[in-house]
């Protein structure tokens, strides 16, 4: 049941709460058997048989359908240009980020890279948060300065969101190494894509964390493509789980959020106690690489198809709970009509936040301390001009000119002997 | 009176180590103050040639104290990396977060002995020996901050950390902002940079003016063992990602710093020898070349301000300001390369700021935009030497 409580705080539903009540479910475990076995490089694979419960097969069900919506609409919401730039959708791969979240606590770290969107509402992110970051919003969870590619949510243990590919891995063995230095029993997974598994800081990572026996879970989402090019094209070895040499790996399917699940607990028992492990998720995303990418040039249409007709993560959840005659087709139908009246709430809720303000440009570049400050109140601008112009022609007003000055004004008014806060320490 | 000595970060005079005090009194305007590591620079040869060994030389044996006066002064004696690890020391006292990475720091000691001794004291955790792969242990720094950890990253060479760019620049520096101000990564950055005795072109480099556009994080450079200590403090206690900039020549300096805990302002220049005629603003090991170039100065009958700006990153710009504003000519004399060196920034922050106070436009003396050369005499005409330095303020006093 705390499970359940965690899950229904984390994404505000309603309904399995109603099905459950209506149905009288029992709460005895139910056996599933994963889609294959586990291929196990110089370790012993766990089982196929992984324990779970109704009401999990349930919340698997509707978090995964949630995410889906959540990138979907994100798809839209691009296409119609409200969110800009970069947009990297993980629809296809969500039983990656329900199934780990199942095998953990929010007291372990998670850290990925630019395809966040899931990931950071499996850890605690809410929709609102979501797309008014996507959006460029004040109310977004990094205030609208990070975007697609910088969710973190510190409460949740969300380390983010990084655009450079690779470069997240050694920042999780950092993460690790805190785990180890404060000795508090949690692990950190550090999740990167095919594409980043032929970076050499990813190597360097894991020697490291090997020779520190760091309790550090690196995990290889791969889903085939670094961006347009095939795996078999980037890697000479496409056995990501067997790159680790020393380092124990583990292939798990991962369009199956109970093989994943118990890749992620089998692998965090292991890394406390042995140090670093690799899982390589063996998933599809349906999208392109990103929005500016369709997806088809390097890839048909059939292969698209025939894995969403055969693997996909929804579809096998949905078969089970069917099967094990948990809830009907029309109350399946009723969650994902519930979920994308919530995304499409949160969505307009997100509409109406207000982008930040101009002077969020200079907050957060430094901590205030030993740092640097800037006088806040130079920064207010006269903005009752500006309301005859569109936001663009404001924009462009502001940088060149007003904001040039305030800064130059800024920085001669704010340092020197005279800021008694900055005082150096002596008896 | 009282900007002089705040300036110095001493909050009264009455704290009276001898040779503060000393440099309070040089208020009036022609006498040198006797500053104890300035005063090395003294014994080298002045037309630029050195033939014999350092320009700061182990002349202070001529001004030992006899040990009965040596205890009677206040203080102790230190050379400039026992100022770094005492202050690093003091600061892993203070708070168990504080942890140490880089290669050989451990059990080693230390490529340059910062860190001697530390790892038999705190372990071998939290003085760890890296492998030789700068970019994945700063991106571990990184990480580990992002948790709350304090490490300090040593690069064995500032050069080094060339590798480690895209983490210091896009994780250390930006992740405060872009995490909308949910993560802070208090790390220290610290290493030997700059043009040493012929080590070659890619272990004389001078980082400081590629890391200086980096938005996020603060630079400071250390040049005497009394501001190594404290701005190793300060940037320990920074919430900030800081660069801290040593000298490889630099870490012999010995001088008399106090017994009692300081940490300076890692935002603030300091006022090295007042004056009325120009203002000569450097940082670093150039600070004794300046010196040395002040003495012939003064012979001369000019009177220069020398002020180290130590911090690269924000300028300090308030007590610039208030030199140009008193002497209206300034010279910048830098280690960095010409372009789009630390000079090349100050020179465009000052003209930006304080135009209306220049009678004369800035002299900026940098190193050479070439390769470190190895060859000694070549090496030497890289960097900036006295005569050059007499030779602006000549030509810019006229």
């Amino acid at each position: 049941m705390a499970q359940l409580t965690r899950r229904t705080t984390a994404l505000q539903k309603t309904l399995s709460a109603a099905i459950l009540s209506t149905r009288h479910l029992s709460t005895s475990p139910i056996t599933v058997e994963t889609s294959v076995p586990f291929t196990a490089h110089n370790i012993d694979p766990p089982s196929r048989s992984v324990e779970t419960t109704p009401q999990e097969l349930l919340t698997f069900y509707r978090d995964m359908a949630l995410m889906r919506r959540m990138e979907i609409a994100a798809d839209s919401l691009y296409k119609s240009k409200l969110i800009r730039g970069f947009c990297h959708l993980y629809d296809g791969q969500e039983a990656v980020a329900v199934g780990m979240e199942a095998a953990i606590t929010k007291k372990d770290c998670i850290i990925t890279a630019y395809r966040d969107h899931c990931i950071f509402l499996g850890r605690g992110g809410t929709l609102l948060e979501a797309f008014a970051e996507l959006m460029g919003r004040k109310d977004g969870c990094s205030k609208g300065k990070g975007g697609s590619m910088h969710f973190y949510k510190k409460e949740g243990g969300f380390y983010g969101g990084h655009g450079i590919v690779g470069a997240q891995i050694p920042l999780g063995c950092g993460l690790a190494f805190a785990q180890k230095y404060s000795k508090d029993e949690n692990v950190t997974f550090a999740m990167y894509g095919d594409g980043a598994a032929n970076q050499g800081q990813l190597f360097e990572a894991l020697n490291m964390a090997a020779l520190w026996d760091l309790p550090a879970i690196l995990v290889c989402e791969n889903n085939h493509y670094g961006m347009g090019t095939a795996e078999w094209r980037a890697a000479k070895s496409p056995a990501y789980y067997k790159r680790g040499d020393y380092v124990p790996g583990l292939k798990v399917d991962g369009m199956d959020a109970f093989a994943v699940k118990q890749a992620c607990k089998f692998a965090k028992e292991h890394a406390l106690k042995n140090g670093p492990i690799i899982l390589e998720m063996d998933t599809y995303r349906y999208h392109g690489h990103s929005m500016s990418d369709p997806g088809s040039t390097y890839r048909t249409r059939d292969e698209i198809s025939g894995v969403r007709q055969e693997r996909d993560p929804i579809e096998r959840i949905r078969k089970l709970i069917l099967s094990h005659d948990l809830a009907t087709e029309k109350e399946l139908k009723d969650t994902e009509k519930e979920v994308r009246k919530e995304v499409d709430e949160a969505i307009a809720k997100a509409k109406e936040s207000p982008l930040p303000d101009p002077s969020e440009l200079f907050t957060n570049v430094y901590v205030k301390g030993y740092g640097v400050e800037l006088n806040k109140s130079l920064l207010e601008l006269d903005l009752t001009n500006l309301s005859r112009f569109s936001v663009e022609q404001s924009l462009v007003l502001f940088s060149n000119i007003k904001l040039t000055l305030l800064v130059i004004d800024c920085i001669s008014q704010s340092f020197g002997a005279d800021r008694k806060e900055l005082r150096a320490v002596l008896p | 009176m009282a900007a002089m000595l705040q300036s110095f970060g001493v909050a009264t005079a009455s704290v009276g180590f001898s040779d503060h005090s000393t440099k309070l009194s040089g208020f009036s305007v022609h006498s040198l103050p006797v500053i104890r590591s300035e005063g090395r620079s003294i014994s080298g040869p002045i037309n630029g040639t050195r033939k014999t060994g350092k320009v700061i030389t182990k002349a202070v044996a001529a001004q030992a104290e006899s040990p009965a006066s040596a205890a009677s002064k206040p203080g102790h004696e230190l050379l400039l990396f026992e100022a770094l690890r005492e202050g690093l020391e003091e600061e892993m006292d203070r708070d168990p977060r504080v942890c140490v990475m880089g290669e050989d720091v451990g059990h080693y000691g230390g490529s340059y002995k910062v860190t001697r001794g530390l790892a038999q004291k705190y372990g071998d955790l939290r003085v760890l020996d890296t492998p030789i792969a700068e970019n994945s242990f700063t991106g571990m720094a990184v990480g580990a901050a992002m948790t709350g950890l304090r490490p300090i990253v040593e690069g064995m060479n500032m050069g080094f950390l060339l590798l480690a760019f895209n983490q210091i620049s896009d994780n250390c520096g930006m992740l405060h902002y872009t995490s909308g101000g949910q993560f802070t990564i208090p790390t220290v950055i610290r290493g030997p940079g700059g043009v040493g005795r012929q080590l070659g072109a890619e272990h004389s480099q001078r980082l400081e003016s590629y890391f200086q556009s980096i938005p996020g994080i603060q630079m400071v450079a250390c040049s005497t063992p009394y501001n190594a200590k404290g701005l190793m403090k300060a940037a320990i206690r920074s919430e900030n990602p800081v660069v801290l900039f040593e000298h490889v020549l630099l870490y012999n300096l010995k001088e008399r710093i106090p017994d009692e805990e300081y940490v300076l302002n890692l935002e603030e220049a300091e006022m090295v020898r007042p004056g009325e005629h120009v203002t000569i603003l450097t940082y670093s090991r150039m600070r004794y070349h300046v010196m040395q170039a002040a003495k012939t100065l003064v012979n001369k009958g000019y009177d220069p301000e020398v002020i180290d700006i130590r911090s690269l990153k924000p300028f300090d710009l308030h007590t610039i300001g208030n030199s140009v504003k008193k002497t209206h000519r300034v010279v910048i004399v830098e280690e960095c390369m010409r372009t789009g060196g630390i000079g090349a920034s100050l020179t465009a922050a000052i003209n930006e700021n304080f135009h209306d106070y220049l009678d004369a436009p800035i002299i900026c003396l940098s190193s050479q935009d070439v390769p470190t050369p190895y060859a000694g005499t070549l090496e030497e005409w890289t960097v900036v030497q006295p005569p050059q330095i007499v030779a602006a303020v000549e030509q810019l006093c006229q």
